[in-house]
Order: structure tokens, then C-alpha cells, then sequence
């Protein structure tokens, strides 16, 4: 186990490094100029800001000279964003879609954990296919029908909740129409795969063993079954972990949360090098973190996978 | 008593004299009666999208200009009715009878943020700012009418001395111009041209306009910016005319979703929003709070004179001649545009000459005369580039339609992101392209300069040697009437015989603005200063 965390562990730099050289040279040569805009810019001026960003040099040079400056931990300045560098922009966008990330997150597994636990328990029922037909809407209405549908309900018509903004953590009104509109679709996915992963393990023959031994169903379901029916959700986890963490665009948008995930979209379309460079990198790195954490917790879980782990070792 | 009733008396005086020492203009924009005292003045607005910087020198956007010029002043501010220049830093100007020298007197009580006078020569050193090279500003043109300006900005002069601004002392600022300028003025009360505290940006770099670091001339100042969340402005304890500042502080949203900015105005928790969601133009066309002003700026299709079949001039008036812009306002634009067979919008008080109406049958002998149609050689599929946009698409594919029905031509659309767009369209890498032009100054000349041969706003490969004769000749007319009809000259080249671009609309501003909001006028500029604007109710 602690071996094969190592490996992971030291390939996490490697896949980061191709990511990054891969997303340098992609947005370099994708058409388009970051100066460029309504009215033409004077070949003068043009020149003075390619030589500003050190776009007037060869590609190799500019991406040696990025690598290095990365190697001290240095982004660059934002080209769209002026006097702001990407660190800098980095660090006040991430938090504020950690935040959002994190309580969608709460919300997605404590709604699909009990739904998806229903539904296999109560298999072919009525509260079954209610329960899937939930999660199916979840999973088909996209955000931006979702978010707005909140906001008219219960900002609008009802006046609950504040429309949009964000005032992070000191007003955390603000943050819960966000919120359920990011954990919708991740809740019902959850839902559907615990449905899944319970209706397997009910099967299993030590649910039976437990079952025999006299245990209250209660804990048999709690203590026993649960932990494997988590077993698909935990590797669902890892890349939905990074993905609503890291930011959404349509939220982000529709609430008025300073997060990177439109920076991410809007420095694509920007040509903001430096900023697409930057968000990736942050991005990848949640991506190969949470895959790993997600590898581990599965072993920690499932003592079969520990087991055969022993066994090869 | 007595000594109370004399010093009543005494401050009755002074406040006539007071009001007496304000010009009329002026007199006119200032709340009447104190029914503003009641409300709490915090205005609220819209702002459509997190600024780039709030740089003066730098800033290119609307958005951007409405909160710079809240920050800053220039020499000479414009009138937020008639867009008349008005004293701002200068007091007083005077131009010499040759319209080649302007002499602004600085008013002695401008002072900057930090409390320190506002200088004639701050505002040297910050015309050397956008003019050097390095500092790469965009709008720098904007200075081009200063005597050698555009040849320092180029880097063909290395001495600022030789341009055309001098200091003789703290409160005089001179200016020599290259040839007359009749929208000068104008431009003086353009951001491009506004003083910088460059010992500030000496200091602190791009970092300069941060809370903790900028310093400023205008009547607000920044008291908080939250990148994507919010900026505020209160008044500015220095700023010389700060008695007749009414808005106690202002609050700038960059919602860039206009739905939910939308939603934000009903809630009453917007006072103006100047930009509406194109899905709800009718849902706000019903709401008291929706106005519509005519703005200066046009839409229209460039056309790749380059290349065939659009090289063909006659080509070029037969689409325009089977256009028929009145369906595309009133049917997908519905927001009061002008349909327009012309290219200049009224800036200035200029008249557009007629252009080409619709006419289809005109539009087939045309297209036949250049050996398309029955007796020639089938029109060739053309494409119509757009960038990636709702309104765009809706539009192009109406005129698509009526084009193929006209013309029988077949026009394929292909649309792109913005930045992929304008490397298309600088590449003259399309046929037909969607455009638009929102003019820097109120003259016509901003309408006009685009379409000289190789200007970099070109981009239709088209050049005209009569136009660029015309173009020079109205550079050094004085006579404004004179100058107008040179203008008219080139406006019928462009939309009646030549036809590099095909006009479809002059723009409108349209948006919500709050019943208690007063100090707000219309006007083609799209130009609201803050400081005039009060609330009432």
C-alpha cells in the first residue's frame, strides 16, 4: 500500500509537467492575439506589450523561461487583468469555489447517500423508481436551468435568499442557492451509483453472515453495508472532488461567486496565457491528488482490495 | 437676537452670492430644493463586468470609462446634457484664432486625493506617459492631433520636449496643435487625457490603481474593490468642487449575467442597469423604468473587397440593394434601432446622406450586369463570418434568407469566437463580416478616418484614392460646414458608389434606470458622469 502510494506519488509531477507543456504550446498556437480587440492596436504599441509579456521571443525560449519561473513558484502577470499576477488571482478565486465545492459537496453525498440507500432497499418499489426518477432529473437538467429555477423560487416569488453575491464565509445565505445547484447533479449521480453498489452488497454473503448472527438491521445497513456500497461512489469521487472544488462556470456566473471556474473558461477566451497556464496547473494537480486519495480510500474500505495488495506484495 | 437675525442674514447673502457666482449650465444640473436630503445617497448600479484596470491612460471599455471618470478629471469635463465642454481642472481656456493653440488656465484649488495640487505639470508628464512607446496605451491616437505626438509615440522622436505641450508655470498648460482640430476639446475630456499621479505609478508599478495605492483628481474615490464581487466610491474630501458632489457613495456590480442583473432591478436592489438581457427586451419595454436613447454607433458588414466576388463593387451594391434592414429591426432587434442606409450616426450635428434603399430588382440587373444570374454564371456560395453570439446569429441568418431570396445566393455562415474572429477578420480571411463602430469622440471625423487606405480599422482590403483626398482636405478645413459636406462626399463613396461595407443599424442604448435617479440625462454618448447624478424618494 505505502508502495504503491509512493509510485502514484511521484508520477503526480510527471503528468503535471506534460499537462502543462501540453496546454503551453496548445493555447500558443490556437489563433487569436491577447492584445487584439474592437479597434486595431498600432503596430507600436502591439510590439511594446509583446515585449512586455516576452511574447517576442522564440516559443522555446518563452516556455524554457516559463519553466523556470515556475520552478520558483512564479505564475506571471495576468495579460487581461492588468496588475494583477496569476498567483495572485489564483489565490483569491480558489477559495471562494473551495468553499461553494466543499458544501455542494456535503450537500451531494448526504442527498445521494439516503437516496440512492432507499432505493436499494426499497428495490422495484414505488419509493425506488421515485427516488431514480430524482436522481434522472438531476442528472438531465443542466446547471443553468437548475440555478435561475432556485432563484426564481426562492429569491424571487418567495424572497428566502439572497439573488446573487457572495461574502464568503461571514454570509453563508449566500452561498446555499449556489450550492444546491452545483450538488444537484453530483447528488444524483452519487444516488444511482450507491443504489447500485447497496443492491451488490446486500447480495454478499458476510450481509448474510451478519444478518444470521441476529445484528439489527439497522446496523447491518449502517455499519456493514454502507461501507460497500460507498465503493463505486469513492471512485466517482475522486474527479468529482476536483471538478466541483475547482470551480463552475455557470454558477459562478448566475451567482455572482468569485471562483476559478470562469477564469478558467474567460482566459481560454482571453488568450490569457498565463492565467489558462495557471488555473490548468491548479486544476490537474486536484485531478491527481483527488485520483490518488480516491486509489487509497478504496483500500482503506474495501479490506478485499487491501487483502489481494498483501498478497501480491 | 438681534445678533442671530444679522448672522442668518449674513449667511443668506453669502449663499445667494454663492449660487449667483454659478454659471447658468451648471446652476441647471444641481438638484433643485432639498428633497435629496431625505433620501440616502448610495447609488447602486450595473456594471456588466469586472474591469480590466482602472488606469486612465490604459483603459479601452465603457465599463471601465464609467468608474475612471467618476476617479479622474481632465482638463475640461463635458456637459452630461448637451456634451458641451465645461471648465473640469482648467477653469478657463482660451484658443488662438488659428485653432492651432489651446491655453487651459488651472484652476488653483484642483488638488489630488492625497491633498497635493493638481499641476499643468502632472499633466506633461502624464501625456509623456501615453505617448511613450513602453507604456503601450491603445487609445494614444487620441493625443495624435498634438503636434508631434504621433511621431514620439512611434518612437521617430526620442524627446518629449518637441512635442507639442508645454508648462510655463504650475497653473498653465499650453498646447500646439499639428493642423486645427475642431473636436479637440473633446478629446481633452477623454480618458486617454486625463493627469496620472505618475510619482504614484513611479512607485508602485501596475499596482498603481489598487485602494491602498491610487491617488486621484475626481470626484470620488476607491474605498473598496473586490475583484468579481463589487466596487465602491465615496466622495473625495480633496476634489476642488465637492459641495455640489451629491452621492455619498456608489456601488459598481459586474454581474455579467444580464438575466440575473435583470432580476437584480426588479428587486430594487439596482438603481441603473445599462445593458438588458436580449431575451427580455419586450418584458422591459413594459417596465416605467426602460429607456431607449439613440447612441453613437453603427452596425454593419464589411465585405472582402480583395477577393471575388465582392471585388466587383457592383456586387457590393446589389447585396446592399437587396437588404432590407426594416424587417431585421422590427422583427429581431425590436429595441428601436434605426435602420440605416448610412454610415455616420448625427455626431456632431452631422446629416448622412441617403445611401441605397431597398430595391431587389435593382439588386438582379446590378448582379447581372456583373455576369451573375440566368444570362452569366451562377453567384458563387459565399460565406458570412460572425462572432459567436445570439443576436448576431439572428441577424445574419434573416439577411442570409433575404439575400437567397433576392439574389438567389447562397450564403453558408460560419461563426467564431471573438479572438478568432478579429485574427479572421484582420487576415481578411472571410467574405463577408459582421462589424460595428462605436465612435471615440462626438464628430464625425471618428467615422470617417477608419476607411483611409491600409488604416489599421480598415480590414475590407477596399482603398480609395478620391476618399483619401477628401479625407486629408477635411482635415485641414476649418469651416465646420465647409468640413461636414467633405464628410458627406466621402459617406456617399462609401455607401452609394463603392460599398466596402454594407450598413444595417445605428445603435440605441436601452436599459432600466430607478424613478428616484435625477442627474441622468440622455444623450448619444452613452456619458453619465456620477457626479451630477443624485437621488430622490
Amino acid at each position: 500500500m505505502a508502495r504503491y502510494a509512493m509510485v502514484r506519488l511521484l508520477q503526480a509531477p510527471v503528468v503535471l509537467l506534460v499537462l502543462i507543456t501540453i496546454s503551453f504550446f496548445l493555447i500558443r498556437f490556437a489563433p487569436g492575439n491577447p492584445f487584439s480587440g474592437d479597434r486595431n492596436v498600432d503596430p507600436q504599441v502591439m510590439a511594446a506589450l509583446e515585449a512586455k509579456y516576452r511574447l517576442d521571443r522564440p516559443l522555446a525560449v518563452q516556455y524554457g523561461c516559463f519553466l523556470a519561473d515556475l520552478a520558483k513558484g512564479d505564475l506571471g502577470p495576468s495579460i487581461k487583468h492588468k496588475g494583477h499576477s496569476v498567483t495572485e488571482i489564483i489565490a483569491r478565486a480558489l477559495p471562494a469555489s473551495m468553499l461553494l465545492g466543499g458544501l455542494a459537496l456535503c450537500l451531494a453525498l448526504g442527498m445521494g447517500l439516503i437516496l440512492g440507500t432507499i432505493a436499494a432497499l426499497h428495490q422495484n418499489s414505488a419509493r425506488d423508481v421515485g427516488a431514480m426518477l430524482l436522481a434522472v432529473i438531476g442528472i438531465s437538467l443542466p446547471t443553468f436551468v437548475i440555478g435561475p429555477m432556485l432563484q426564481i423560487l426562492f429569491a424571487m416569488k418567495l424572497d428566502w435568499l439572497p439573488l446573487t453575491g457572495y461574502e464568503g464565509i461571514r454570509a453563508p445565505v449566500y452561498l446555499i442557492l449556489p450550492a444546491l445547484t452545483l450538488a444537484f447533479p453530483f447528488a444524483a449521480r452519487i444516488a444511482r451509483l450507491a443504489r447500485a453498489g447497496m443492491l451488490e452488497v446486500l447480495q454478499q454473503d458476510y450481509i448474510r453472515t451478519a444478518r444470521a448472527k441476529g445484528l439489527p438491521e439497522r446496523i447491518v445497513i449502517l455499519r456493514h453495508a454502507l461501507r460497500g456500497a460507498l465503493m463505486p461512489v469513492v471512485s466517482y469521487l475522486g474527479p468529482a472532488i476536483a471538478s466541483v472544488t475547482t470551480g463552475s462556470l455557470v454558477v459562478e456566473m448566475i451567482f455572482g461567486i468569485p471562483g476559478l471556474g470562469s477564469k478558467f473558461v474567460e482566459s481560454a477566451l482571453n488568450r490569457d496565457f498565463t492565467l489558462v497556464i495557471g488555473t490548468v496547473i491548479v486544476y490537474g494537480t486536484f485531478i491527481v491528488i483527488c485520483n490518488l486519495i480516491a486509489d487509497l480510500a478504496y483500500g482503506l474500505l474495501d479490506p478485499r482490495v487491501r487483502f489481494q495488495e498483501a498478497g501480491n506484495a | 437676537m438681534r445678533q442671530l437675525v444679522m448672522i442668518l442674514i449674513m449667511l443668506w447673502i453669502a449663499n445667494s452670492a454663492a449660487a449667483a457666482e454659478l454659471p447658468a449650465w451648471k446652476a441647471r444640473l444641481l438638484p433643485e430644493g432639498d428633497a435629496w436630503r431625505e433620501t440616502e445617497q448610495h447609488f447602486v448600479f450595473n456594471n456588466g463586468t469586472e474591469p480590466e484596470t482602472l488606469d486612465p491612460a490604459l483603459i479601452t471599455g465603457v465599463p471601465e470609462s464609467r468608474i475612471v471618470d467618476a476617479l479622474f478629471e481632465g482638463l475640461i469635463s463635458l456637459d452630461p446634457e448637451t456634451l458641451e465642454p465645461r471648465p473640469g481642472v482648467a477653469a478657463a481656456w482660451s484658443i488662438s484664432a488659428d485653432q492651432l493653440s489651446y491655453t487651459f488656465n488651472l484652476r488653483a484649488n484642483a488638488k489630488w486625493s492625497d491633498g497635493s495640487p493638481v499641476t499643468s505639470q502632472d499633466f506633461m508628464a502624464s501625456w509623456e506617459r501615453v505617448l511613450t512607446p513602453t507604456t503601450a496605451a491603445a487609445y494614444a491616437y487620441q493625443l495624435y492631433p498634438v503636434k508631434n505626438a504621433e511621431a514620439f509615440n512611434r518612437g521617430d522622436i526620442a524627446e518629449f520636449a518637441e512635442v507639442g505641450a508645454t508648462a510655463p508655470d504650475a497653473r498653465t498648460f499650453v498646447v500646439t496643435l499639428e493642423r486645427p482640430c475642431p473636436y479637440f476639446l473633446d478629446l481633452v475630456a477623454f480618458h486617454t487625457l486625463f493627469p496620472t499621479p505618475t510619482a504614484v505609478i513611479k512607485q508602485h508599478g501596475d499596482r498603481w490603481v489598487r485602494k491602498d495605492n491610487i491617488v486621484n483628481n475626481g470626484p470620488f474615490v476607491l474605498s473598496e474593490w473586490l475583484p468579481e464581487q463589487r466596487i465602491e466610491l465615496t466622495g473625495n474630501p480633496h476634489y476642488w468642487d465637492r459641495k455640489h458632489v451629491t452621492l455619498k457613495k456608489i456601488t459598481v456590480s459586474p454581474q455579467t449575467e444580464l438575466n440575473v442583473a435583470f432580476n437584480l432591478f426588479k428587486k430594487k436592489q439596482l438603481h441603473w442597469l445599462p445593458a438588458l438581457p436580449l431575451a427580455r427586451i419586450e418584458e422591459a419595454q413594459r417596465d416605467p423604468d426602460y429607456y431607449v436613447m439613440p447612441y453613437l454607433g453603427v452596425y454593419f458588414y464589411r465585405f472582402n473587397c480583395t477577393k471575388p466576388p465582392f471585388n466587383d463593387a457592383r456586387v457590393r451594391q446589389a447585396f446592399a440593394l437587396a437588404t432590407n434592414r426594416e424587417l431585421i429591426t422590427s422583427h429581431i432587434l425590436k429595441g428601436g434601432q434605426e435602420p440605416a442606409t448610412w454610415f455616420c450616426p448625427p455626431a456632431g450635428g452631422y446629416k448622412h446622406v441617403a445611401g441605397l434603399a431597398y430595391d431587389p430588382e435593382k439588386a438582379v440587373a446590378l448582379l447581372a450586369e456583373a455576369g451573375y444570374g440566368q444570362n452569366g454564371k451562377p453567384f458563387p456560395e459565399v460565406e458570412l463570418l460572425y462572432n459567436t453570439s445570439e443576436g448576431h446569429k439572428a441577424v445574419a441568418e434573416a439577411l442570409s434568407q433575404q439575400w437567397k431570396n433576392n439574389l438567389g445566393a447562397q450564403i453558408s455562415l460560419h461563426n467564431s469566437e471573438w479572438k478568432v474572429f478579429l485574427s479572421d477578420m484582420n487576415q481578411l480571411n472571410y467574405q463577408i463580416a459582421r462589424s460595428s463602430w462605436i465612435g471615440d469622440y462626438n464628430d464625425p471625423n471618428t467615422f470617417f478616418d477608419m476607411w483611409v487606405s491600409d488604416g489599421g480599422n480598415n480590414r475590407t482590403g477596399w482603398s480609395s484614392k478620391p476618399y483619401d483626398e477628401l479625407l486629408q482636405q477635411a482635415a485641414n478645413e476649418p469651416d465646420k460646414a465647409t468640413r461636414f459636406a467633405l464628410f458627406q462626399d466621402m459617406e456617399r463613396i462609401l455607401v452609394e458608389q463603392e460599398m466596402p461595407i454594407l450598413p444595417l443599424y445605428i445603435y440605441v442604448n436601452q436599459g432600466l434606470l430607478a424613478e428616484q435617479v435625477l442627474g441622468w440625462y440622455d444623450n448619444v454618448r452613452d456619458y453619465h458622469p456620477l457626479k451630477y447624478i443624485w437621488l430622490e424618494r
